[in-house]
């Protein structure tokens, strides 16, 4: 290191850089780390195509044969009949007919998956692009005009966030079945509208924040009102600001599980709560079981590398930007 | 505001106070800047108050009485602070709290030194790190309950992989790697899930803290001839302390109230062993339907909460201002 720092001037690289090989060692240490712990995640992955005799054998399979049972079983219902009632059948219909039928089963009709799923995608949507849109607005209002009491508004809104989800989950279960929102969409929209505001309103805060006020105020000597310059040049600018909070808001939608096993049980219910309860003959279905997950997770896994560049402000509530 | 200003003083106070734009007001068309930063901020604070503040204000007057949500229609008792105490002496109650400060300290010891020990590697900036950097995020971002959901297969003795790998590594029979039904391993498995997923959280922190260190005071120790291990105590630590602070701060308050995770790896089980506070407090408001008492525990929890929060905030704003 010594001898580095005399030369270090002109060297390509200053003193304070580490040298090739602790880079080296520094780089198959993460490596290994992040090998590890992908592991899990790729063995959901090779459990969805897995057979169910495949996914349980011991020791744990890595080669063999890919199959399409558990999805097929992810989005079907069966009955188990006898090989000579399957065998007066007509010619199976599709793929997921004829893994079925070489079970001794038929598929009955579809499973409670499609429609949980699209409960997710719905209440997720939703209660995005309300909490986004009373984010945005109430983070303009934060953050360039004198509010009164503003840092003990922000820590109130930030507070709520920080709530235990089953402390909350009590009142809310007397309120919602008082108000007839118990098991309905909107109610569940409604309440992790609620939850991801708070978020949305620091995030957008510290966007809006970065935007020059020259900019609206420019925009207002040449006569456009306070509102149309808020919706005419301040929203434009503060567009990466919105999807990257959108993005947030949406995958902690997606992901919640605590509200949703207690406060939906049919027709409002969500994914997370729903896909732990996938059984097949014999306990759980875990083929089925990784065959949803590895559905449910592709979307987070998307969001995740088109974010990266925001998650730290994402996860700090704006407070680090790197 | 003032309307016995001509335009050009106007003009002049807005130059001169670009942080109060009042005098705006009096000068473009529409709504004044006053009522426009009340109108975008107010239909969040409603939101909040509706769907956070007046159910915590339920559950407060709840915490008081001998209500019973499975009996809506019995007469409700005022029963004074006897909920409290009652809470406040039982040892169940405390058991689960010494489970939640047990799982708390592993669970913040183990991510910190292993996330503080990633950044420190990544930031060598070795070739790639920041693709392999976007892999280690990953688990942080899923469902801690759909995939921790898988954990329990993982977990599987005669059939998991992490029994298989562990067997493998250490020649104990996998009959003796019972993750989730020995009472001795059990709080372990949920460790190891939680470290799993959220080390990659604290890593992401830590690194922007190793990145706000500036280049020159490493120059300067060079120069002063400290050893690379005194630069490691005296710079690299402290410098990057609060950004430690925050993220310790932050998965605290979160593995406090830790639901999703322990409710489907171990429901709390076995026995009792990894029944933390939340999951305690589910079974006593959904499970036992003590709504009155429950709700007098969830209060203690939100004042717990409450307080992080509050250290938690002061932090964030401590780490702003770098």
């Amino acid at each position: 290191m010594s001898s580095a720092k005399t030369s270090s001037v002109t060297a390509a690289h200053s003193v304070v850089e580490p040298s090739p090989a602790s880079r080296r060692i520094a780089g198959a240490l993460v490596i290994l780390y992040a090998l590890v712990t992908l592991v899990p995640l790729a063995w959901i992955f090779l459990t969805s195509i897995k057979s169910p005799p495949d996914s349980i054998s011991y020791p744990p399979k890595i080669l063999f044969t890919p199959s399409l049972e558990g999805y097929c079983n992810l989005f079907t219902t069966r009955t188990r009949q006898t090989p000579d009632y399957i065998a007066a059948l007509p010619p199976p219909s599709g793929v997921c007919d004829a893994v079925t039928r070489e079970r001794n089963m038929v598929i009955a009709g579809p499973s409670n998956f499609l429609p949980r799923f699209t409960n997710s995608l719905i209440i997720a949507f939703g209660s995005t692009f309300l909490a986004v849109s009373l984010g945005t607005l109430a983070a303009y209002g934060f953050s360039r005009f004198k509010v009164p009491l503003a840092d003990d508004l922000l820590f109130f809104i930030l507070s709520t966030r920080m709530m235990p989800p089953i402390a909350v989950a009590i009142p809310i279960y007397l309120m919602y079945r008082q108000l007839g929102l118990s098991d309905t969409a909107l109610g569940m929209m409604l309440l992790y509208t609620a939850v991801n505001v708070s978020l949305a309103v620091w995030l957008l805060k510290g966007f809006i924040d970065e935007i020059p006020r020259e900019y609206e105020e420019a925009a207002m000597i040449d006569g456009y009102t306070r509102l149309q310059a808020f919706f005419k040049v301040v929203l434009p600018q503060a567009t990466t600001g919105i999807a990257a909070t959108a993005i947030f808001c949406l995958i902690f939608a997606w992901n919640e599980y605590a509200f949703a096993s207690l406060l939906t049980s049919g027709s409002a219910q969500t994914a997370p709560p729903f896909i732990p309860t996938i059984i097949g003959e014999g306990g759980q279905d875990w083929p089925a079981v990784a065959a949803g997950t590895t559905i449910f997770l592709v979307p987070i896994l998307v969001f995740t590398i088109l974010l990266r560049k925001q998650l730290l402000r994402g996860i700090t509530f704006g407070a680090v930007r790197k | 505001m003032t309307a016995s200003h001509d335009t050009f003083s106007d003009k002049m106070a807005d130059a001169a106070v670009r942080a109060t734009p009042e005098p705006l007001a009096t000068r473009v068309r529409g709504l004044s800047d006053r009522a426009i930063a009340w109108l975008f901020i107010a239909p969040t604070i409603a939101l909040l108050l509706a769907i956070n503040i007046f159910p915590l204000f339920w559950a407060i007057w709840l915490s008081f009485t001998n209500f019973r949500a499975n009996r809506p229609n019995a007469a409700v008792r005022n029963v004074g602070l006897d909920n409290y105490s009652r809470i406040l002496n039982d040892p169940d109650i405390w058991a689960s709290m010494q489970t939640t400060a047990h799982f708390v300290f592993w669970t913040i010891l183990l991510q910190t030194v292993i996330g503080f020990a990633l950044a420190w590697l990544i930031d060598r900036k070795f070739r790639g790190h920041a693709f392999w950097t976007t892999l280690i995020l990953i688990p942080m971002m899923l469902s801690p309950a759909v995939v921790g959901n898988f954990w329990r297969f993982l977990y599987e003795p005669q059939i998991g992989l992490f029994a298989y790998a562990v067997s493998f590594v250490s020649g104990i029979p996998t009959s003796d790697i019972q993750m989730l039904g020995n009472v001795h391993l059990a709080p372990w498995a949920i460790i190891i899930v939680d470290t799993w997923m959220w080390t990659p959280y604290v890593m992401l922190i830590c690194l922007a803290g190793l990145r706000s260190i500036p280049d020159y005071i490493y120059e300067a120790a060079e120069v002063d001839r400290a050893s690379p291990w005194r630069q490691f105590w005296s710079i690299t630590v402290p410098m990057a302390l609060p950004f430690i602070m925050l993220a310790v701060l932050f998965r605290g308050i979160e593995n406090f109230k830790m639901f999703d995770m322990v409710n489907l790896l171990t429901g709390g089980g076995p026995g009792s062993t990894t029944e933390v506070a939340s999951i305690a407090l589910k079974r006593d408001a959904f499970e036992a339907w003590a709504t009155g008492r429950s709700s007098a525990f969830a209060i203690v929890l939100f004042v717990a909460v409450f307080g992080l929060a509050n250290i938690y905030v002061k932090a964030l704003n401590k780490v702003k201002q770098r």
